[in-house]
């Protein structure tokens, strides 16, 4: 058993060993190990050069990598928290998901940013924000919601030429799954994966959110109803093929998102759905996803702004039993 | 680069500067451009202090550097005119251009966005020992950005072979340094972060050019980066279109005693065995080079619609 943080340490530590144009850099990821404990252990195998403290500057930080790459290295970096990766969107859209397009220069970058609430962290510290890079071409996103694919997706953006958003959500870091000793295979991008199979109702959804989806099929499978979950795995490029066959074989659609439900990816993921798929609906494409509002610290507050187990269970079913 | 070779480039920037002015006035050729008319010293400067293998990384006003560096004058006027024979395809614009073979790391639409992105650079050549040291030029509107101080601190932290020459024009398009500058002396900036700053006359290819390679010969050495303030000034408008009502004719008419091209032509003409044809002769073979560079761009074909989505990723 291995859990999501430790699949993503023993990723990078082979990566680093395999590959010596790649190093890290971050605030607090060398002796204190990353504030999710993530690169604990890497400074003592790698030394300062390739586990690199970085002062709060998140701009320069992921500017500096972005530099790096262009010149042939290979920049992990790590956002402590998703929220602060806003002080660095400038270096993001306007120079790493440009470089190539533009002037012909690769940027094998992997930015790790930790996300999502749950934790009680509060408003600047719980944030997806995965939705202010969907609608930037030039940025990878993944979003992984278990151990296997953790490994296998960041091996995946560690060896590319492209810049890559890494999500990894807080809730899943002490999960534990089934991994051998040898790292999983690497998992390529733009292949969702499902992870129940069923035909009443779609469940669609990334990180965490695929994962609460997969505990809420089991339950509904308990119900009677086989709910079909859809893992996008990655955000871009999107599978649109498999969630298109997904809706199609259902036609009842339950998005689970865990940000605002305003201007989410979810309502392009619905989007593409009904310009591909309308005919074969048997229900109005369902969002869930949290309210129009900050994410409060208060523990009841904040659990009202999430998806939970029962709230997709609940969803699912009226969507599957709606007659249309 | 000896003085008739930086005389020489100073030219050709003025020439391919004066003929974009000209183009977007005749409408030939649209969007924006940014011309350095009156700062040809401090791109050639630079350029003259540069070791072959040295990066450099630019701005919105980045035509000058990028031929102090030995740009092609007709693939750069392509890209102005948007053909895919310019440096970028027509996909970057006046704005956009870079020649990594060149060392030419790209000029940059964002103020003060490659400050980071050149420690990147000079993180690389620390990191391998590549001997490389990067020289990124930013303007002074670009000290009251964030980025300006995250960069100097961690290049200063990190001990990376970085030179940041700031071009202070005198104006943050139309804002004087006074207006936008708490502290005008940019130099004294580098006292902050514990780097050497100095200024220099921006207008003397020399002055700039020893300042350069002073600074340059300390982070080879791997005593880290510096900061060299070139004042010079601005003498077109920001950009096309731009009426300069916020200065003075007077003012602009001054800072023409004051230019860099005749400045230098000047202190040539001084020594002994000088022979004044040789100037004219070197300003006629720039326009001839600058015509043959827009016959270049208007001859080329446009780039293919259908190929506007290509390239948004590298090859995996």
């Amino acid at each position: 058993m291995k859990t999501f943080t430790l699949a993503i340490r023993e990723t990078l530590a082979a990566e680093m060993r395999r590959d010596p144009a790649v190093f890290l850099m971050g605030e607090d990821i060398g002796a204190y190990g990353g504030a999710f404990g993530v690169t604990q252990g890497l400074l003592a195998e790698f030394g300062p050069g390739r586990v690199r403290d970085t002062p709060i500057s998140e701009q320069a930080l992921v500017g500096t990598a972005i530099g790096a790459a262009a010149a042939g290295l290979r920049p992990v970096v790590e956002i402590m928290f998703m929220d602060f990766i806003t002080l660095a969107v400038d270096q993001l859209a306007n120079l790493a998901a440009k470089l190539h397009y533009i002037y012909q220069i690769p940027c094998p970058l992997v930015v790790r940013a930790p996300t999502g609430g749950g934790r009680g962290y509060g408003a600047t510290h719980s944030q997806t924000l995965e939705r202010l890079f969907t609608g930037i071409p030039g940025l990878r996103i993944a979003a992984p919601s278990d151990a296997a694919d953790a490994s296998g997706l960041l091996q995946t953006a560690m060896r590319g030429a492209n810049p890559v958003l890494f999500l990894e959500h807080k809730l899943l870091y002490p999960l534990r799954w089934k991994l051998g000793e040898k790292l999983p295979p690497p998992v390529p991008f733009g292949h969702a994966r499902i992870t129940h199979s069923g035909d009443r109702v779609t469940l669609i959804a990334w990180s965490y959110m695929a994962h609460l989806c997969l505990a809420a099929a089991h339950q509904l499978a308990a119900a009677g109803i086989n709910a079909e979950v859809v893992d996008l795995r990655t955000l871009a490029p999107l599978d649109t093929e498999t969630l298109v066959a997904a809706a199609r074989k259902t036609g009842r659609v339950l998005i689970v998102e865990e940000g605002p439900v305003t201007g989410g990816f979810g309502a392009e993921i619905a989007t593409r759905i009904f310009e591909a798929a309308y005919d074969s609906l048997d229900a109005p494409i369902r969002r869930l996803a949290g309210p129009d509002c900050p994410i409060p610290a208060s523990k009841v507050l904040e659990a009202a702004c999430i998806p939970s187990i029962a709230a997709i269970v609940a969803a699912a079913r009226e969507l599957a039993e709606s007659t249309n | 680069m000896d003085d008739w070779v930086c005389y020489e480039r100073m030219v050709l920037i003025r020439c391919f500067e004066e003929a974009v002015e000209r183009l977007f006035s005749e409408g030939r050729i649209m969007g924006t451009a940014h011309v350095c008319i009156g700062q040809e010293a401090v791109a050639v400067g630079i350029a003259a202090a540069l070791k072959p293998g040295d990066a450099l990384t630019s701005t919105h006003r980045g035509h000058g550097h990028f031929l102090a560096v030995g740009a092609d004058p007709g693939r750069m006027m392509a890209e102005m005119f948007g053909k895919a024979t310019g440096y970028s395809r027509g996909r970057g614009g006046s704005q956009m251009m870079a020649d990594t073979a060149l060392g030419f790391y790209g000029a940059n639409g964002i103020t003060a966005g490659s400050m980071a992105f050149a420690c990147g650079l000079a993180l690389e050549a620390q990191q391998r020992r590549t001997g490389r040291v990067v020289v990124c030029i930013i303007g002074d509107g670009a000290a009251n950005e964030g980025l300006f101080h995250e960069s100097l601190n961690l290049a200063a932290l990190w001990c990376l072979p970085l030179v940041v020459v700031c071009e202070n024009n005198r104006y943050a398009m139309s804002t004087p340094v006074a207006a936008g500058l708490a502290n005008t002396r940019l130099a004294e900036r580098g006292a902050a972060y514990g780097i050497p700053g100095c200024a220099v006359d921006g207008n003397v290819v020399a002055d700039v050019r020893a300042a350069v390679e002073t600074a340059l010969t300390r982070a080879r050495a791997g005593s880290g980066p510096s900061l060299v303030e070139c004042e010079t000034y601005r003498l077109s408008g920001h950009s096309k279109g731009d009426p300069r009502i916020y200065r003075s004719t007077a003012e602009e008419a001054d800072a023409w005693q004051r230019e860099p091209i005749r400045r230098l032509e000047a202190q040539m003409l001084a020594a002994p065995g000088s022979d004044p044809a040789r100037f004219a002769a070197c300003r006629t073979r720039a326009e001839q080079a600058i015509a043959a560079a827009i016959r270049f761009a208007e001859a080329s074909p446009a780039p293919d619609p259908a190929t506007v989505t290509e390239g948004v990723f590298a090859p995996d």
